[in-house]
């Protein structure tokens, strides 16, 4: 077990190794410049020529790597061309309010999708059953940023119960961080209500097939007892892996739910970095969601340990 | 009995969530909710030229001189000031009790540091030190300037409302050197920054300068009194023009710097709100490269400038008639120095002349690559109409897309079109950028040293030159449209017409917007 930690955390170093190169690459040769951006449109071809050599952009693509790994190493993620911060402090600014988004949708989507999943699954073939298919399509094909604004209109503007936009940081009362957070989640968690109810049905379903099963309804354990203690657990392994992805996903894919929300957080820096060329911030939150993803995927796998003690490293 | 608790609680916490949304959507009557243009990013309105950064610098630093409503500059900081007759000495007095926000009194050294690194940065301020002899301090509370020759417009350029305006600062901080930017926001204006609580992206926060002292004249423009009716202001960050309106419709906001043209037909017609009209025109202009063929040829520019059509292209863009007009002088049509001397240029197209001048000029028919900044929604429908105009014209286009910081960059280049450079492309400038002569960046006969484009005019530098010697208003008007005669001859840039930037504001909660040549944000009421 202890082998295998290790082993995991020491393949990381090479994914992010790439994953540092292949980015740092891919801004050096995309077009655009972040002189230019900063300075404005009166600003003289001199000035703008000034702040490339200031930001080390006249250098050779190798160079600029080569110094920016180094600095990488001693832990300095560099300073925004822009924002003359660090880097770190703003990722450190903009991580909870993209966390918050993404623990409070898990939480809605565990929640929701599968006991929806195990109903179905039940129920297969019912109306539950169907009703639940027709709403994973929905759930897919519906882009999050109509399913935003449509609930804004409902929610906020017709009924006044939520704010429109904003976050209110948990120190300023969780009733305040709640409000700003209910209607983004419900948004974020619709499609993946449907993908993991769908998964979920589908293995609850392939389970209760099983004969250890049909032994279980012989020795009289109720539904419930069935679905809960054997069939879901049972099944359990293919819905956490789905969640683990669904996680993954999610964090990236805050980006459009935080710019109709006006949320601050690290989808949003993302954007604004790209459009800006704030190549030192784009590096570093690359960076930062691949080692996220690769912790996500290394937790999933130590959950098998506990859904399944067959399975051991 | 549980299903029937759980019902309770839900409807409770409804209530509950429900009530707190109205009282936080309302917010405190001291507190003004602005949703500024763009996002703030750099706060040194010296060191950048962004829009925004400008506006950050007016709410937080003073200036010598203003610019009021009819675009005429007045004493700001200044009490007094006198010139010699042939305007190369210049002599000032500061205003009684100016202060910084940190306490310590405005003085002619912080003045006088100030201005030198304002003259370092901006091409007016360039200019006007290039010609200038000396520049010093008398006593405390006065200061001189003396010019090896005559320079006219030294309170225009004190003035300068846009591209970086000559904000004054401590000393200490003016003394950064003009190629570094600055990291204490002191200043002397009528609000502080709160540097604790700004955070990129989210919020930018001001409070009122409870020390500053107004001028006693009303406001106008950037001059006279700047006072100040609230506690606090916050400039809330919000990108995508949807939640701005809804925003504001739902109390969330209390105005919208910049309105989201889109939006107009939803906010103009909401009972709640109010649209009004905060700063001078804008207007937009096709800009050539004169550095690389075909438009290094003047009559082959010239045709391209034959070709707008200024109706086709403003409706295109601002899509409603409310906010856009047409206007052929490259100064804004109700400034000082608008006129209607345009030559041959209508704002109509007139597709039969460009073709002849084209065929005269030699044309062979070279794509004229149009850069398109496809994600700039405030410009981005007026290069496709401008490609279809130049083509009936008898120009072969490749209109080009690509995003705004692409284009950015491209334009810097100075490269043939095929080789990674570029022959026109189409931007914004506000009505502040295009008063004078001297404050127009593109309104250049330097060629390469000058804006892009890098037009090569001796006779339009030498009309800019003696438009600087001058110190008659009316010679300064007749050079004024001398040179824009010189630039709409020489197909230097097209005027494609005016925009009518609105603000919204809260209907009956928001009063006191001013009219001024850039966004300001003093006398502002809130109920």
């Amino acid at each position: 077990m202890l082998f295998f930690l290790l082993r995991r955390i020491a393949a990381t170093v090479p994914v992010l190794v790439v994953v540092a190169l292949i980015v740092f690459l891919m801004l050096r040769l995309a077009p655009g410049d972040p002189a230019a951006a900063i300075l404005g449109d009166n600003a003289s071809s001199a000035a703008i020529q000034s702040v490339r050599t200031q930001l080390g952009l006249e250098n050779s693509i190798p160079v600029q790597f080569f110094q920016w790994s180094a600095r990488l190493l001693s832990g300095d993620l560099g300073e925004s061309y822009f924002l003359k911060q660090s880097v770190a402090g703003l990722i450190a600014q903009r991580v909870e309010p993209t966390l918050s988004l993404a623990a409070l949708t898990l939480v809605f989507t565990v929640l929701i999708a599968v006991p929806l999943g195990v109903l179905a699954a039940w129920r297969h073939g019912g109306w539950l059953d169907r009703a639940l298919m027709g709403f994973s399509v929905l759930g897919f094909s519906i882009p999050a940023f109509v399913i935003g604004y449509v609930l804004i209109w409902a929610v906020s503007l017709k009924l006044g119960w939520l704010p429109v936009q904003g976050y209110a940081r948990l120190e300023e009362g969780l009733l305040p961080w709640l409000r700003h957070l209910i209607l983004p989640a419900i948004t974020l968690s619709i499609i993946y209500v449907a993908l993991i109810a769908r998964v979920t049905r589908a293995a609850v379903a392939e389970a209760l097939t099983e004969d250890y099963v049909r032994t279980a309804r012989a020795k009289g354990i109720s539904e419930a007892g069935v679905l809960m203690r054997h069939a879901l657990v049972n099944a359990a392994v293919p819905i956490v892996t789905v969640i683990g992805i669904g996680i993954a996903l999610l964090i990236g894919g805050v980006v459009v739910t935080e710019t109709v929300f006006a949320i601050p957080g690290l989808g949003q820096l993302t954007v604004d970095a790209v459009l800006s060329r704030d190549y030192p911030l784009i590096q570093a939150i690359t960076l930062f969601f691949s080692f996220i993803y690769v912790l996500i995927n290394l937790l999933v796998d130590l959950s098998y340990l506990l859904l399944d003690p067959r399975i051991r490293y | 009995m549980l299903r029937r608790s759980f019902v309770h609680l839900a409807g409770i916490a409804l209530v509950a969530l429900g009530a707190a949304s109205t009282a936080s959507a309302q917010g405190s009557a001291n507190v003004l909710r602005i949703v500024p243009q763009t996002d703030l990013k750099i706060l040194d309105p010296i060191w950048t030229t962004a829009f925004v950064t400008r506006d950050h610098g007016y709410m937080v630093y003073d200036t010598l001189f203003g610019v009021d409503i009819t675009g005429m500059p007045q004493a700001q900081m200044v009490d007094k000031y006198t010139s010699s007759a042939d305007a190369k000495v210049w002599n000032f007095t500061l205003r009684k009790g100016l202060a910084f926000h940190d306490g310590k009194p405005v003085t002619s050294a912080d003045v006088i540091a100030s201005l030198g690194r304002w003259g370092k940065r901006d091409s007016l301020g360039q200019r006007m030190f290039g010609i200038m002899d000396k520049i010093e301090a008398v006593g405390d509370n006065g200061f001189r300037m003396t010019f090896k020759q005559s320079f006219g417009p030294v309170l225009e350029a004190l003035a300068k409302p846009s591209g970086s305006p000559a904000f004054i600062m401590p000393k200490r901080v003016a003394d950064t050197p003009a190629d570094k930017q600055i990291e204490d926001y002191t200043g002397s204006g009528p609000y502080v920054f709160k540097k604790e609580e700004f955070r990129p992206g989210e919020k930018v926060v001001y409070l009122k300068n409870a020390a500053y002292v107004p001028r006693v004249e009303s406001p106008s423009g950037t001059a006279g009194g700047k006072r100040v009716y609230v506690d606090r202001v916050e400039w809330i960050i919000l990108k995508d023009a949807q939640t701005q309106a809804n925003a504001i419709i739902n109390g969330e906001v209390d105005m919208l710097s910049w309105m989201p043209p889109e939006h107009y037909a939803t906010l103009r017609t909401n009972p709640k709100l109010q649209t009004v009209s905060p700063t001078f025109a804008g207007s937009y202009y096709l800009h050539l490269n004169h550095h690389i063929p075909p438009f290094d040829n003047p009559k082959i520019a010239k045709a391209a400038v034959m070709a707008v059509n200024q109706e086709a292209l403003m409706r295109g863009q601002m899509v409603f008639r409310d906010l856009y007009r047409t206007c052929t002088s490259i100064y804004p049509c109700e400034s000082p120095l608008a006129s209607n001397k345009t030559s041959y240029f209508t704002g109509k197209p007139q597709f039969e002349e460009a073709r002849k001048l084209l065929k005269e000029a030699g044309y062979d028919g070279t794509p004229i690559v149009l850069m398109h900044p496809a994600d700039f929604t405030l410009l981005n429908k007026l290069p496709p109409v401008m490609a279809q105009l130049l083509k009936q014209a008898g120009f072969n286009v490749d209109m080009q897309s690509m995003d705004w910081p692409t284009l950015l960059m491209r334009r810097t280049k100075k490269d043939a079109a095929d080789k990674g450079g570029w022959n026109a492309f189409i931007t914004g400038w506000g009505g502040s950028d295009t008063l004078n002569p001297l404050f127009f960046a593109p309104l250049t006969g330097n060629g390469e040293k000058g804006w892009f484009g890098w037009n090569k005019d001796d006779k339009l530098e030498e009309l800019k030159s003696a438009f600087t010697a001058s110190t008659d208003a009316a010679a300064r008007k007749r050079l004024a449209e001398e040179i824009q005669v010189r630039a709409l001859e020489t197909g230097l840039f097209a005027p494609l017409g005016e925009t009518n930037n609105l603000s919204v504001v809260r209907r009956d909660v928001v009063s006191g917007v001013l009219l001024a040549p850039v966004n300001v944000f003093w006398n502002i009421k809130k109920k």
